[in-house]
């Protein structure tokens, strides 16, 4: 789950990490109002779950109230990269002596948890990465051991940051240590992280991922959840419990385990085929089940034909077929279904399909087959 | 041969009392597992029928001599569970519960590294290890996978290796043992802990690999490939058309440097010499064909 800048600011405040004031705003009139509390000059920022809003003109310095009013309409309703800006952040401008950038977060490979600082934040930091790779102090922190002042203060020391910002990019770096394993975060980014004038080491920005299966120990989790935004048809998913991911295709795709399911999207496009979506609805195919992924799909005005890839292993095929031919009773479905039921007691599975077979209700055998014939029928239905 | 586990396997089932826990533990039993004992500290006394209850993995080890135990603990509980199961004195771990939060599995990973390194973690959120004939621990259906040999096959796709089992039992195609080391971050059991137990079974002849997008264990596995394995490999990795993720940040960037997708997995495992397939029904053809010609 991400975060919005301002939630991953209140978060690091709770744990003493120097942020900027500011006040979120949904109007201008709002942003005018937080301004005059904050003090002006401010900076107006969009706040969006997505990088690079700096270049796309979502964040604004105000000198004055007319400055702010302007930037804050502008900025409100801008499409940055397919998200809407609904909520403006509003704080107090600061001034920087370097901007560095800084980061907790776990390398896989080495399964550790894997700190980065480096001297040249702000600017884009990937391409730091690529070009100057030595630019980015790195430590690798065991969880068992956990961060602590010296080794906090070695890794600091070779980033090579300004001297005067050593102490507070030490006190700050365990802060945001204490705050990424507390929080359960997949990522604490501070990007950039700044030393001002006064010596003080503050953070700028905050990206902010929380571990979804962290949820039960973070009751505080409900407050973000909210705010999650969703593509309506995963929406509709989710409140069905079902696994899914909007894509921009026309075959509707029903398949049960993820691994299946990512496996039905690659066949359906080798053959030349768009996926919809991708939909898992996990190890069961109850009647419940089935008709929830049917009503998610049918409900997609783009989706022309569907396919049905079930594979039963604990679930026996009579089982899903059942779902499948109940389902189909208390639910219509414009688009053609294309179904390959394989695995334990497929054959039972097939027999009990088999009187309900149509020109709107197919059955193939393997998964190949099943893909040409369903793309076959999505484009003679006008997918494309 | 098998790896792992195999008809002397004892299982010790941690959460055997819960209804996911009995129904496989159960399951696993009726297919010939040494299911020995499960623990519930609550119930420890009484059995699941017939299976004795026991407080800890330690009593259940001591009374019964189990040397692996199958966590169906919920999410909140597996970090407690893993160590009562190191402690205890088990060998092997396979941990099937989804949803554990990734801090905690980083944590036990490292704990068992340092402080019980002969103990050998598989998961968590897996389907678990099936030697087929054998033993089955977890919640793969049994029937599917036909046992014996040549090929052994490690996934980190659940129903893909359902789907890769049957297809290969289909062509009257043998496993020795089929691996399910699970997708979460923090693998107890990685792709090349699997290559290097199969490359060492004079049973296992072919390996069959599924991976999936994101991380970079299979790039990994592919150097692994590359440098010490004899035997022939074929692999699928799920996902070569998903999309980009939308991923907040640069740090992932940074560490990742361009593996992670679909395309750059599929190159490491080509340059490695592994057959790499398009698709599942693809990989089990692929197999079919590399058993035919040893």
């Amino acid at each position: 789950m991400d975060l919005f800048e301002y939630q991953g600011k209140q978060l690091f405040a709770k744990y003493d990490i120097p942020v900027s004031t500011g006040e979120v705003a949904r109007t201008a009139d709002e942003a005018v109002a937080a301004a005059d509390r904050v003090g002006y000059p401010v900076v107006v920022k969009a706040q969006v779950q997505v990088g690079g809003r700096g270049k796309a003109g979502g964040i604004k310095l105000a000198a004055n109230p007319d400055e702010c009013r302007t930037h804050a309409s502008n900025i409100l309703g801008m499409d940055i990269k397919g998200h809407t800006v609904e909520i403006v952040w509003i704080e107090r401008a600061s001034d920087i002596k370097s901007e560095y950038y800084a980061s907790f977060t776990l390398d896989r490979a080495a399964k550790l948890h894997l700190g980065m600082l480096s001297a040249e934040g702000g600017v884009d930091i990937e391409q730091v990465a690529a070009e100057t790779p030595d630019a980015i102090s790195r430590i690798h922190v065991d969880p068992v051991d956990g961060l602590d002042e010296a080794k906090c203060r070695e890794w600091v020391v070779a980033a090579n940051l300004d001297a005067e910002a050593v102490d507070g990019a030490v006190d700050l770096l365990l802060k945001l240590w204490r705050c990424y394993v507390d929080a359960d975060a997949d990522l604490a980014e501070v990007n950039p992280l700044i030393l001002k004038p006064d010596g003080g080491v503050h953070a700028l920005d905050a990206k902010v991922t929380l571990d979804d299966n962290s949820v039960f120990r973070h009751p505080e989790y409900s407050e973000y959840q909210a705010t999650q935004v969703r593509d309506e048809r995963e929406e509709a998913a989710h409140e069905k419990g079902l696994q899914y991911v909007g894509l921009d295709g026309y075959v509707g795709i029903i398949a049960n385990g993820a691994g299946l399911a990512m496996g039905t999207v690659d066949i359906v496009s080798q053959v030349g085929g768009k996926p919809a979506n991708f939909l898992d609805i996990g190890g069961g195919a109850s009647a419940e089940v089935m008709t929830g992924a049917l009503e998610v799909i049918d409900n997609d005005p783009a989706v022309r034909s569907i396919f049905i890839n079930i594979f039963g292993g604990i679930t026996k095929g009579e089982e899903v077929a059942n779902g499948i031919v109940e389902a189909l009773a208390r639910i219509e479905i414009e688009a053609p279904i294309v179904i390959r039921l394989d695995g334990t007691n497929a054959e039972e599975g097939r027999a009990i399909l088999e009187p309900h077979l149509s020109d709107s209700l197919q059955m193939q055998p393997t998964m190949l087959e099943a893909a040409r014939q369903v793309v076959e029928l999505a484009q003679a239905r006008g997918g494309e | 041969m098998a790896i792992f586990v195999d008809e002397t396997t004892k299982v010790v089932y941690q959460g055997l009392t819960g209804s996911q826990g009995k129904f496989y533990g159960l399951l696993n039993r009726e297919y010939g597992t040494q299911v020995v004992a499960g623990t519930n500290p609550k119930k420890a006394g009484t059995d699941v029928d017939g299976i004795p209850i026991f407080a800890s993995v330690g009593e259940a080890v001591a009374a019964t001599g189990a040397t692996a135990s199958c966590v169906f603990i919920p999410a909140p509980g597996v970090k407690d569970a893993v160590m009562d199961a190191a402690e205890g004195g088990v060998e092997f771990v396979v941990v099937i519960t989804e949803g554990v939060p990734a801090h905690d599995e980083a944590w036990f990973y490292n704990k068992l590294e340092r402080d019980y390194p002969s103990v050998q973690l598989l998961g968590p959120n897996c389907p678990g290890i099936i030697s087929p004939g054998k033993c089955n621990i977890g919640i793969t259906a049994g029937h599917i996978a036909k046992d014996g040999g040549p090929v052994g096959i490690v996934s980190r796709s659940g129903t893909l290796t359902y789907q890769a089992l049957y297809e290969l039992k289909l062509n009257d195609v043998g496993v020795t043992t089929c691996v399910g080391i699970g997708g979460d971050p923090v693998p107890g059991t990685s792709f090349i802990d699997c290559l290097r137990a199969f490359e060492a079974d004079p049973e296992t002849k072919a390996v069959m690999m599924i991976g999936e997008i994101g991380g970079s264990a299979e790039e990994e596995a592919a150097a692994f490939i590359k440098a010490g394995m004899s035997k022939p490999v074929v692999s699928y990795i799920a996902g070569v058309t998903a999309p980009p993720g939308k991923k907040m940040g640069h740090a992932g960037a940074i560490v990742s440097g361009g593996k992670g997708t679909a395309a750059a997995k599929m190159e490491a495992l080509k340059d490695a010499g592994a057959q790499v397939a398009l698709n599942p029904t693809e990989a089990g053809e692929l197999m079919v064909g590399v058993v035919a010609s040893l």
